[in-house]
């Protein structure tokens, strides 16, 4: 067992998988000597050296041209778009190129690839630096969509996108960087496609993802002692997406609640919602009720962005509003 | 400016009647798709290479069988170039089962990874920096091989172009571009949305790239100067920007007559049509006319057979529709 950061977790999981496996290459802007902008990838240069651990031009589209051209010959290569607002520049190659050629090609080509992301606020960076893009990426036919929200689960899930054959989007919360866990030691490998749950109770299922999650749970604390007791399930992958247990835990207390960083418009909980109400809307005691940053640019005054993202006091307060009315 | 237009003479007979062999394959498939498209059997749309077939030919013939071809949605000369059969791109272009990708790509997205063809691209530019992975990942394992990337003149102007070439610079990638400057993009001539009068042989130059320009419709040209170009790249110095001067004789895509192009202009490239053209000039090295006729019947015949066998081939079933989106071959997204 070892305290470990999140960010640190990114370069720990990284390096565990390049040891393992030659055909693992990374690229990205400032993340050989810089260690990245958010440090998620200090030490990989000096223990994989500048061939495998490769700095990359300001070129989001060579990044990921790269990536892919790599992955289709063979490679398992991990590039990082510094913020995952940058996608906007590259999301050909993503959406067009990535995730639909080894459809198009009839089953021809495989894509092994990850692709790493700093997602979301709560670093008073403004519109353009604190997106949370998990939504763009999730109704994207052929991308995988993987959003860990502590350092144990970054590590797992990180090993299990580079193992999986198919292109991974993973989205590293921003502000969940300087968080820190104990970690087991030795290597840790997860499984895309699971959901966790976190804590239990009779109440009310709140389904969280990324950031939201401590929220999430600091809120299903405090609705404990005020007598709401919530189940708390992270999501951990949008796609593969664990409808499982999802609906089985939603389906024990009768109440769903989602917490998203998302804007509203077509948010995960959205698609979550749809699910349930067609699969299992008997066994719903009360509408589902999703809570999600408003539908804005992000502003960057810390009281304003403060209230944009959903925080543990706006779960608390949606959730009591809806459970006692 | 390097300009590489005289026929060489390294070439021998043999390889050239290959060549020659080559373009009227592509000059017969690619008539008979318009033929198809005519008669409402090639479906969606299709982007012909007639009057360029001298690059696609002349690259292959100098590319090895591990190379890998990246090619644009005007790609079916490109992907036939490499050895791909004709029926199985025929049927893809007639939406059938026995179509290279079972009807899944289309016209524009022709891919053979058993040949070394690793897609046809359609969003302009984008296979520029794939192709820069290719051979990032040759250079990193340590094989020889060599990506050929091929694109049009209106793709220069793209910013991907020049993120793909920066890149490939400053790694030094084996990796060649080869712009297929038939001087018209869609329906707007490239000199007039664009800085330079060589939209890519006077881009070089940024990049630290020779500028090299070639005749387009000069198959011994195109090979001789993709055969130094490939060589580099295969012998770590890096890749290269061909610049090959030639031209559609259609319109863009589909029933696209063309009509906004001076007649005067047509008539004059057509003048320098590389078929006819590579024709004369085997004819001139003492190549009887017997060998020739033998040669383009033969293609004909083989043509006649895939447009048989790609209309005989059985419309794709519902079991393709769900199939290969991952890896596992499923497309399933929750449990
Ligand atoms: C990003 C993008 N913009 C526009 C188009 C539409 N488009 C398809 S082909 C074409 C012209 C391309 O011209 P050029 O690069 O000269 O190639 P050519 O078709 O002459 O081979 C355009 C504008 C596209 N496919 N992708």
């Amino acid at each position: 067992m070892a305290q470990l950061t999140f960010r640190e977790a990114i370069a720990r999981g990284i390096a565990q998988e390049m040891r393992r496996d030659d055909s693992v290459i990374m690229l990205g802007e400032d993340v050989g000597a810089a260690g990245g902008v958010f440090k998620g990838t200090v030490g990989l240069l000096d223990e994989f050296g500048p061939v495998r651990v490769r700095d990359t031009p300001i070129s989001e589209q060579a990044i990921l041209g790269a990536a892919m051209g790599a992955a289709m010959t063979g490679l398992r290569p991990i590039a990082e778009i510094m913020f995952s607002d940058f996608f906007a520049v590259c999301w050909d190659i993503v959406v067009n190129e990535i995730a639909k050629s080894r459809y198009m090609t009839n089953g021809q080509m495989t894509f092994p690839l990850v692709i790493r992301s700093g997602n979301g606020g709560g670093l008073r960076f403004g519109a353009q630096h604190s997106q949370s893009v998990e939504n763009w990426a999730m109704m994207i036919p052929g991308l995988k969509v993987v959003v860990p929200a502590n350092a144990t689960d970054v590590i797992g899930l990180m090993a299990a996108s580079i193992r999986d054959d198919d292109p991974v989007i993973f989205l590293e919360a921003k502000s969940l960087y300087a968080s820190k866990m104990d970690v087991p030691d030795g290597d840790i490998v997860d499984t895309l496609g699971s959901a966790k749950v976190l804590r239990s109770g009779a109440d009310a299922t709140i389904v969280s993802l990324g950031a939201m999650v401590p929220r999430a749970l600091a809120a299903a604390e405090e609705l404990g002692e005020n007598g709401i007791n919530c189940t708390v399930v992270d999501v951990r992958s949008l796609v593969p997406l664990d409808t499982s247990t999802i609906l089985r835990e939603v389906v024990a207390t009768g109440r769903l609640f989602t917490v998203e960083e998302n804007p509203r418009l077509c948010g995960w909980g959205g698609e979550l919602s749809s699910i349930v109400s067609e699969e299992i809307f008997y066994d719903l005691d009360g509408p589902i009720v999703r809570i999600t940053t408003p539908h804005i640019p992000l502003p960057a005054a810390d009281a304003l962005e403060d209230l944009a993202i959903p925080s543990v006091e706006r779960i608390v307060t949606t959730i009591e509003k809806a459970m006692n009315s | 400016m390097t300009t590489a237009t005289k026929p060489t003479t390294a070439i021998d007979l043999e390889h050239r009647l290959a060549l020659y062999r080559s373009q009227v394959a592509l000059r017969l498939f690619e008539t008979r798709a318009y033929d198809l498209f005519l008669e409402n059997l090639v479906k969606g749309t299709s982007h012909l290479s007639l009057g360029q077939e001298a690059i696609a030919a002349g690259v292959a013939a100098a590319m090895r069988e591990t190379d890998w071809t990246f090619a644009t949605y005007r790609g079916h000369a490109h992907t036939l170039a490499r050895g791909v059969p004709m029926t199985p791109v025929l049927a893809e272009l007639l939406g059938r089962a026995n179509g290279l990708m079972a009807g899944k790509g289309g016209s524009m997205h022709l891919t053979s990874v058993e040949h070394g063809v690793m897609g046809s691209y359609a969003i302009i530019g984008a296979h520029l920096p794939i192709a820069c992975g290719a051979a990032w990942s040759a250079q990193y394992r340590g094989t020889d091989q060599v990506a050929v990337c091929f694109f049009g003149d209106g793709t220069t102007n793209i910013g991907a172009f020049h993120e793909a070439l920066n890149f490939a610079a400053i790694w030094k990638l084996p990796v060649v571009f080869i712009c297929e400057n038939n001087l018209w993009m869609e329906y707007t001539r490239t000199t007039e949305v664009t800085a330079v009068a060589h939209p890519a042989a006077d881009r070089a130059g940024a990049y630290g790239l020779e500028s090299i320009l070639v005749d387009g419709n000069d198959a011994d040209a195109v090979y001789d100067v993709a055969a130094r170009a490939i060589a580099r790249a295969r012998a770590g110095e890096g890749p290269s920007l061909i610049e090959a001067e030639t031209y559609r004789h259609g319109g863009h895509s589909r029933a696209d007559p063309g009509k906004y192009r001076p007649d005067e202009e047509v008539a004059q490239w057509k003048a320098k049509d590389p078929v006819p053209r590579y024709r004369a000039r085997l004819v001139e090295l003492g190549v009887d006319e017997a060998t020739l006729v033998a040669i383009e019947s033969e293609v004909a015949d083989e043509v006649e057979a895939a447009t048989e066998a790609a209309k005989a081939g059985a419309i794709p079933g519902e079991d393709l529709l769900m199939k290969d989106v991952w890896a596992n071959g499923g497309s399933s997204w929750r449990n």
